[in-house]
Formats: structure tokens, sequence, C-alpha cells
């Protein structure tokens, strides 16, 4: 009977946080997805985000927790590709392609070097929403604080450089310097998320529900919160499909997501098909 | 005496190795009205970039309002040639027209009454008043062009700089954005960029044929009687200034 009770209040735990870690990691991902989808700056993310192994091996081999390692190897690569690109003029695809595969290189190389077995590394790579330890959903949630919160104060700033890079810099805005913040917030949006999906899938929460979204929004703040809500369902019904068919839950999570993409885009060829006729 | 908005002094840029711009000294003073007209690749376009100070020049100066060029936002205005957005981007005209207030807004301060009431005249201005909710990408060419110049508009810009305003529209809409351009001439100092040889000498103060080098044309005076058959390897329209000088462009 009592270990019933015991299981029950487990269960709730767990699921508590599974659920707290889904909304928390929505927010960043729909505020900063809108301007990873209407700026095309996808990929970029992808690079940030597979840097950031390197960071989850330094976690390891330091023995500290690998979601504080991941910060300063994403903010690198968000900066080192932004200033690669801007300033040197290196095309961005070979800035990207470099820093992905140099991340990913130091952190099997750190991995390698750390003694005994990696435990949960599996877990940083696909995510694993049922195991949020309480620690890092406070870190989390300090990481959304700090997001929400300059999106607040820069969000026309973002929207220029967004729209019209030219006409922000004749504005007299400094459109590298707010560049090189959006592609920081986009490292610690990384961080947000390698819980949930891990950062092998992290590109595709940060694009699918801000792209979903664009279909239906008229405005960018709209199409923020189009997408935070889309990715909370998405988060929440890959979470129940997975603890149901016990499945792995980021991979279900990232499934659902691209489901309802494929959904709409079916939905929009199947009206522009009937508007041909 | 008005004072110069823009001084060029021996100008010269390279891109690229090839020489667009070489030995070019200009002076537009305020409430003249310029434009300049010029072959594809003479160089318009880049003029326009040096004065907005996203380009520098390789030689020579610029000074604008008696600083380096893009040092003052507040008080210039841009229209480009031509946006390159995605159809999609969810913006309405409003909106757009808002960000020509960017120049003007402090960091961290919210768009006030003083902003939207800027809007609202520019978009009056440019007849656009009843499509503020529309999508930015639901507009036409010749409505996409004018938003443009409402953005400019909406910074209350002393300087307006226009690259090929007209270049992507129908006739009946030309003629609507000169007359547009009419009423804002004499209130601010206007560059503009053109195709239009024959249209735009009757509505501009002073015009310029810009080929790499400079052949400045006062009013008054004919460009047939001028190299401008050997700028353009076509037939031009024959040029001739008639208007009365309006009193800014005296110097």
């Amino acid at each position: 009977m009592s270990e019933t009770v015991f299981g029950g209040i487990l269960a709730f735990e767990f699921m508590r946080n599974a659920i707290l870690a889904a909304l928390l990691s929505s927010i960043a991902c729909g505020i900063i997805g809108t301007f990873v989808v209407v700026k095309r700056i996808g990929f970029i993310s992808g690079g940030i985000a597979h840097t950031a192994f390197g960071g989850i091996g330094l976690g390891y081999y330091l023995g500290v927790n690998p979601l504080l390692g991941i910060i300063p190897f994403s903010l690198a690569a968000a900066l080192g590709i932004g200033i690669l690109g801007k300033k040197l003029k290196v095309s961005e695809d070979t800035a990207i392609g470099t820093f992905w595969a140099a991340g990913m290189s130091l952190g099997v190389i750190l991995i390698g070097l750390t003694p005994g077995y990696a435990p949960d590394l599996f877990s940083y790579l696909f995510g694993n929403i049922l195991t949020v330890p309480t620690g890092d959903l406070v870190m989390i949630m300090l990481l959304d604080l700090l997001i929400v919160g300059v999106v607040l104060l820069f969000n026309r700033e973002f929207l220029a450089i967004s729209f019209d890079e030219e006409y922000a810099e004749v504005s007299g805005l400094k459109s590298t310097a707010l560049y090189l913040l959006l592609l920081a917030l986009i490292a610690l949006t990384v961080v947000v998320m390698v819980r949930v999906v891990g950062i092998v899938m992290v590109i595709a929460l940060l694009s699918v529900p801000a792209a979903i979204a664009r279909n239906f929004s008229r405005s960018i703040p709209s199409m923020m919160g189009v997408a935070t809500v889309l990715s909370f369902l998405f988060s929440l019904a890959g979470l129940a499909l997975s603890y149901i068919f016990d499945l792995a839950s980021g991979a279900t999570i990232i499934l659902v997501a691209a489901t309802a993409f494929f959904m709409v885009q079916g939905w929009r060829f199947l009206s522009v098909w009937r508007q041909g006729r | 005496m008005s004072e110069p908005v823009i001084v060029c002094d021996r100008l010269a840029v390279r891109l690229g190795g090839v020489q667009v711009l070489n030995g070019l000294t200009l002076s537009v003073f305020q409430g003249d009205f310029l434009g300049i007209v010029g072959p594809n690749g003479g160089g318009k376009t880049t003029l326009l970039r040096v004065i907005l100070g996203l380009q520098r020049p390789t030689q020579g100066s610029v000074r604008v309002f008696g600083g380096e060029p893009g040092s003052q936002p507040k008080r210039t205005g841009y229209v480009p040639q031509r946006l390159f957005f995605d159809r999609d981007f969810p913006l309405s005209v409003g909106g757009l027209v808002l960000m020509g207030r960017l120049s003007r807004r402090r960091l961290f301060r919210p768009y006030g009454d003083r902003d939207r009431h800027a809007v609202d005249e520019a978009l009056r201005t440019v007849g656009l008043q009843d499509l503020r909710d529309r999508q930015v990408g639901a507009l036409s060419g010749g409505e996409l062009q004018r938003a443009l110049i409402a953005r400019a508009l909406a910074g209350e810009p002393e300087l307006l700089l226009l690259d090929e305003p007209t270049a992507s529209i129908d006739p009946a809409m030309k003629s609507s954005v000169y007359d547009l351009l009419e009423t804002l001439r004499g209130s601010m100092t206007i560059v503009m960029v053109s195709h239009d040889t024959g249209i735009i000498t009757k509505h501009v103060t002073r015009i310029t044929c810009l080929n790499c080098t400079l052949d400045m044309h006062e009013e008054g005076s004919s460009l047939r009687r001028t190299p401008i058959g050997d700028i353009y390897d076509y037939p031009v329209d024959a040029i001739l200034h008639n208007r009365p000088k309006s009193e800014g462009s005296e110097s």
C-alpha cells in the first residue's frame, strides 16, 4: 500500500519536473526560434548546438554539471561563427562546419580522457525529459528569464536586423553587435533545451514550432506566442507517447513536431491545389 | 547662403579592383532636389552608400551635415532600390513604417505617441493610411515602394536619399511617386538616383550624370549639348532644365 503511494508521488515528482522542463524550454524556443526562422539562421543554430558537445565533454572531464560546460562552448561558437562571418567575411557555411566538427571532436577527446564510463551521455545527445534534476530546472529557469529579458529590451532592434539589416545600420543601430547578441541568446537557448531534446535535435525544436506559427501569425510577437504554445504541446504529446509506449522521449517529441510540420505543409499544398482548380 | 548638406571632395571608390567612382566632387545644399542619372554600374548606388556611411571611400572625403557619413542617422532617410525579404515575414505596413522611427528611438524606451503620430503622418503622405494593417508581403510593387518611402519619412529626415524608387513599378505608379516627391520638394533635401532621364528633369532642381566621374548640369542647361551621349550607349530623351530655381538651391 505505502509502496504504491510512494510510487505515485515519485511518478508525480518526475512528471512535474518533466512538464516544467517542457514549459520552460518552450518559452525559450518559441521566442528565439521565431528569430531563427525569420532570419533564416537555423544552421547556425545547429552549429552552435553541436559545438556544445565539447562543453559536455569538458563537464565530464572536470567532474562538473555538463550543462555548465555547455554555456562557454555554445557562447564561443555563437560569437566565433558570427565574428568570422561578419568581420572576416568567412563564408558562414565554412565557419559553421568547422565549429560543429571541432566542438564535437573536443567532446569526444575529453570524454575519452575522463576515467571510467560517462553516465547519461546519451541523454545529453538525445535528451531525456523524464530525468531532469531539480537543480537543472532552476538553471533553465534563470536562463529563460535572461533570454526573455534581453528580448524584451531589444525586440525592436532584433526585428529590424531580421527584416532589413542594411536599414537597421542606416538607422544608427550596431547591427553586427545586435546579431552577435542574438546568436548568444541562441547559445543560451541550446543550454535550456539540451535536457529536453538533446544537442543533436535542438535544431528541430528551434525551427519547427516557429515555422508552423508563421502560417498563423501577423506579427513577430504573435508568432512567438503561437510557437511557444506549439512547442509546449509537441513536448507534452511527445512526453505522453514516450511514457505510454516506452520510447526515447527526445526523439518522440521531435517526431511529433515533424509530423505536425508535414501535416501543415500538406494542408497548405491542398489549399493551394484547391485554389488552382 | 544655405549650408551644404553633402560635400564630396575628389571622392574615389574601388570595389573588388574596379574603379566605381573617381574624382567625384559634389556639393548638395539644403533644399536641393538633386537627380542622379547614369548607366547601370555607373556608381550611383555606391555614391548613395558612401553618403549613408555604408561604404568607405578609397580616396577623398565626404562630409554629411558637416560630419562623418552615417554619424547623424536621425537627420537622414533612405529608400532602398529593392527590398529582398520573405513574403511571409509577419509584419504589417504600420510595423514597417514604425521602423523608420528607430533612428530617433532611445534604447530601452518603447515607441510612444510621438512615434505613432509620425507613422500616421507618413502613411497619409504616401496615401497608404488604409493599408496600415495589411501584411507587407501582400503589397504590390508600387505600394511597397510607397511604404518604403513612408518608412524613411517617419523618421522626419532633413535629407532623403532615394535609390531608383520607380525602377520596379508601372508608369501610372511612377508618376504618383513623382507627385509625392513634388510635395516633399523644398521641405527637405532630396537626392534621387533614377533611370527616368525624361520625367526626372521636370521635378529636380539639379541633375548630374554619373558614370564613374560626374557631369553636373544646373537648371537651364541642356544635356544634349553635353557628353551624355557618351555616357549612355542608347538614345537619351532631351533633358532640359526649365524650372524656376527653388530658394534652397541658391548657393
